[in-house]
C-alpha cells in the first residue's frame, strides 16, 4: 500500500476536487479526509456511514461556584486569559490544567472534551475514513492522526493499492499530523504570487520531514509565466512537476453534481488529471 | 473597532477582501495578517517595512543539578511535553503549550522557562495603512502563539482589520476571538456553502455578530444568498466571477484596481459591521454587479 497525501499550503487550490478524481482513477484505494476543520470530500463521494464514534481529547477546566473562595489564583496562573470573574471561557481554555492543579480548595473540575465524531464509510470508490470537528473544538492534529491511523488499518485490511489522504491547508499541526511518515505528498498549487509563496513554505515542510513531494499547478493558464516559476521552484526542492490542469468550468459543474471531475467530464482539465495520475503511479511504483 | 475577515474554507478571498478594505477605507487603518501559516497580504499592500520582530514561546529548561527526578512536572503536564524517567527529565519543546505549570510545580525550583523562537512579525506602513504580518516558522506545529503576538498590534481606538486563517479550530478561534464583528467570505459552490455553515456554527458559538461576503458570484441569486436569506444572515458584499480578478490576484494586484466600482461597497462594510456589532439593522446586498 502506498500512502499519498494531497496538500497545498494555500487553501482553496483544489485539493479536494483532485483527491476525488484520483479516488475515481485508482483501481483500489482507501480514502481519508484529514481536513477535519472543513471536510468536504464527502460532498463528492457521498459516503454511507458504517460506524461512527465520538472523538474525545483533551480536557477543559470548569469552576464549581459553590466551592470557589474567589481567591483569584486561577486567573493569575492562567496564561491563556481564559478565566475572568471566577468563570472559565471554554473556547479560550487551553486544557493545560494549571488552574486545576493550583486551586487551593480543589474547586475546579477538569472533564474530558467531546471534540467531534469520526466515521468509517463505504463509497463508490472504496472505503473512507472521515471526521467532523465540533465548532471551535481543539486538538484537530490528534483527530487527524486518528483518522490516518484508522485509514491505514482499513487500507491494509482491504489490500488497497493506494491510501489517498485529502489534507488540510497551511503548514501547522494538522498538516504535520497528515504527512509524517507518508510515502509521498502531492502539492496542489496555483499560478499566483501567493501560491508560489505558500508552495515554498509547504515544500520546506515536506523536506523537513523528508517526504518526497510532487507538484501540480491548478488553473495554470490563469498565469503561464507564474506556472513556469512554480515548476522551477518545485525542481529546486527536488519535487517533480507532475501536471498542469487548465481552468475549466467543468470543475465546478462536477462539484455541483457531486461527481469527481473525471467521472463527469471528458474535457481538457479531466484529461490533464488522468495524465497526472499515470505520472504519479509510475513515480510511486 | 476590530473586524475579522474569516472563512471555513481556504482560498475563498479573505486576503483579497482584507487588503481591498484596507486600501479603500478613508483614514488610518491597521491591517493584521493573522494567517500566520501562509501569510499573503504583503503582496497586495506592498508596505514599506519598518522592522522585523521575532516571536517567542516559553518552554521549560531543566537544571539537572537541582532536579531530583520526582516526576511532578511530568504528572502536571497535559501535553506530554516533559517526561520523567528515573533521575532523567526530558523536554519535548514542540509539544509544549507554554502553560508554565511544570515550572510552578517543581519543588526544587529546577525548571526555568526560556524563550524559543516560533516565528517572525513584519511591521510596516503603506500610506494610511499600518501593516503587521505574522509568520510561523516552518516546522513549528502551533500557530496560536504567533497569532496572539500579531493581535497585540490592534489599534486601540481606530479600525483594525484581521485577516484570519482558514478552518474552524484553534487558529481561527484565536484570531476571531476579541473581534467586534466578522465578515465570513465564501464562494457559491457546494464546498463553499458547506464550509460557510461550519464557520457560522463556530462564530455563533463565539457570540460575534457577523455578515457574509460572496466571492466569484455568478448571479445575484446563488446558493449562498439563498442560505443567508433563510438564516437571516446579512449579505454585505457580492464580488462577481471575473477572470480579470483571478489574473490580477495572480500578479499581486489589489481588487480595487480591477474593480474600482466596488469601492463604495467596500467603504460601507466597516459601517455595516459597526451597526451589526451595536445590534442595529443593516443595509444589505451591496456590491452586486451582474
Amino acid at each position: 500500500m502506498k500512502e499519498l497525501v494531497i496538500i497545498s499550503g494555500k487553501g482553496g487550490t483544489g485539493k479536494t476536487s483532485i483527491t476525488a478524481s484520483l479516488a475515481a482513477l485508482a483501481e483500489t484505494s482507501t480514502l481519508a479526509d484529514c481536513d477535519v476543520d472543513a471536510a468536504d470530500l464527502h460532498l463528492v463521494l457521498e459516503p454511507t456511514i458504517q460506524t461512527s464514534e465520538t472523538f474525545t481529547s483533551g480536557r477543559a477546566a470548569e469552576i464549581r461556584a459553590a466551592d470557589c473562595t474567589q481567591c483569584g489564583l486561577c486567573e493569575e496562573v492562567c496564561r491563556f486569559d481564559a478565566i475572568a470573574d471566577f468563570t472559565v471561557d471554554p473556547l479560550s481554555c487551553e486544557g493545560c490544567g494549571a488552574c486545576v492543579e493550583f486551586c487551593p480548595v480543589g474547586a475546579i473540575d477538569f472533564p474530558e472534551q467531546d471534540c467531534g465524531v469520526w466515521n468509517i464509510s463505504t463509497t463508490r470508490h472504496g472505503p473512507m475514513v472521515h471526521a467532523h470537528m465540533n465548532p471551535g473544538a481543539e486538538n484537530s492534529g490528534k483527530l487527524v492522526s486518528l483518522v490516518r491511523q484508522e485509514a491505514r488499518k482499513m487500507a491494509a485490511q482491504q489490500n488497497s493499492e493506494f491510501l489517498l489522504v485529502d489534507g488540510p491547508p497551511g503548514i501547522g499541526c494538522p498538516v504535520i499530523a497528515s504527512i509524517t511518515g507518508a510515502d509521498a505528498v502531492l502539492v496542489v498549487s496555483e499560478p499566483t504570487l501567493s501560491g508560489e509563496h505558500d508552495l515554498h513554505r509547504v515544500l520546506e515542510l515536506a523536506a523537513h520531514f523528508k517526504i518526497p513531494a510532487m507538484v501540480c499547478v491548478n488553473k495554470w493558464d490563469i498565469n503561464p509565466v507564474m506556472t513556469d516559476r512554480i515548476e522551477d521552484l518545485a525542481k529546486e526542492f527536488g519535487a517533480a512537476p507532475v501536471g498542469r490542469i487548465p481552468y475549466d468550468a467543468a470543475v465546478t459543474a462536477a462539484q455541483v453534481n457531486a461527481r469527481a471531475l473525471v467521472e463527469e467530464s471528458a474535457g481538457e482539465a479531466a484529461q490533464a488529471v488522468r495524465d497526472m495520475w499515470s505520472g504519479i503511479c509510475s513515480k510511486m511504483h | 473597532m476590530k473586524i475579522a475577515i474569516a472563512s471555513g474554507k481556504g482560498g475563498t478571498g479573505k486576503t483579497t477582501i482584507s487588503c481591498a478594505l484596507a486600501l479603500a477605507v478613508p483614514g488610518e487603518v491597521t491591517l493584521l495578517d493573522c494567517d500566520v501559516e501562509e501569510p499573503n497580504s504583503h503582496f497586495f499592500i506592498q508596505p514599506t517595512i519598518e522592522r522585523m520582530e521575532k516571536t517567542f514561546s516559553l518552554v521549560p529548561e531543566v537544571d539537572t543539578e537541582k532536579c531530583t527526578g520526582c516526576g511532578e512536572c511530568a504528572r502536571v503536564c497535559q501535553f506530554s511535553a516533559i517526561i520523567s524517567m528515573g533521575k532523567k527529565t526530558m523536554v519535548f519543546s514542540e509539544l509544549c503549550h507554554s502553560c508554565g505549570a511544570c515550572a510552578r510545580i517543581c519543588p526544587e525550583g529546577a525548571i526555568t522557562e526560556v524563550e524559543k523562537k516560533t516565528g517572525m512579525l513584519t511591521v510596516g506602513k503603506k500610506g494610511s495603512i499600518r501593516f503587521i504580518s505574522g509568520k510561523l516558522d516552518v516546522g513549528q506545529a502551533m500557530s496560536p502563539p504567533v497569532i496572539r503576538e500579531t493581535l497585540k498590534y490592534a489599534s486601540e481606538d481606530g479600525l483594525t482589520i484581521v485577516d484570519c486563517p482558514p478552518g474552524t479550530s484553534c487558529p481561527y478561534v484565536t484570531a476571531v476571538k476579541g473581534c467586534d464583528a466578522a465578515l465570513l467570505v465564501t464562494e457559491p459552490t457546494p464546498f463553499g456553502l458547506h464550509d460557510l455553515k461550519l464557520a457560522v456554527d463556530t462564530i455563533r458559538e463565539l457570540g460575534i455578530p457577523f455578515g457574509v461576503a460572496v466571492n466569484r458570484a455568478n448571479g445575484e441569486k446563488n446558493p449562498i444568498s439563498e442560505y443567508c436569506e433563510a438564516e437571516g444572515i446579512p449579505l454585505l458584499l457580492q464580488i462577481p466571477e471575473d477572470r480579470r480578478v483571478a489574473q490580477a490576484y495572480s500578479r499581486g494586484q489589489a481588487l480595487n484596481k480591477v474593480m474600482p466600482e466596488l469601492s463604495d461597497a467596500l467603504v460601507s462594510i466597516p459601517e455595516q459591521l459597526q451597526k451589526l456589532a451595536e445590534g442595529r439593522p443593516v443595509h444589505e446586498g451591496q456590491g452586486v454587479l451582474v
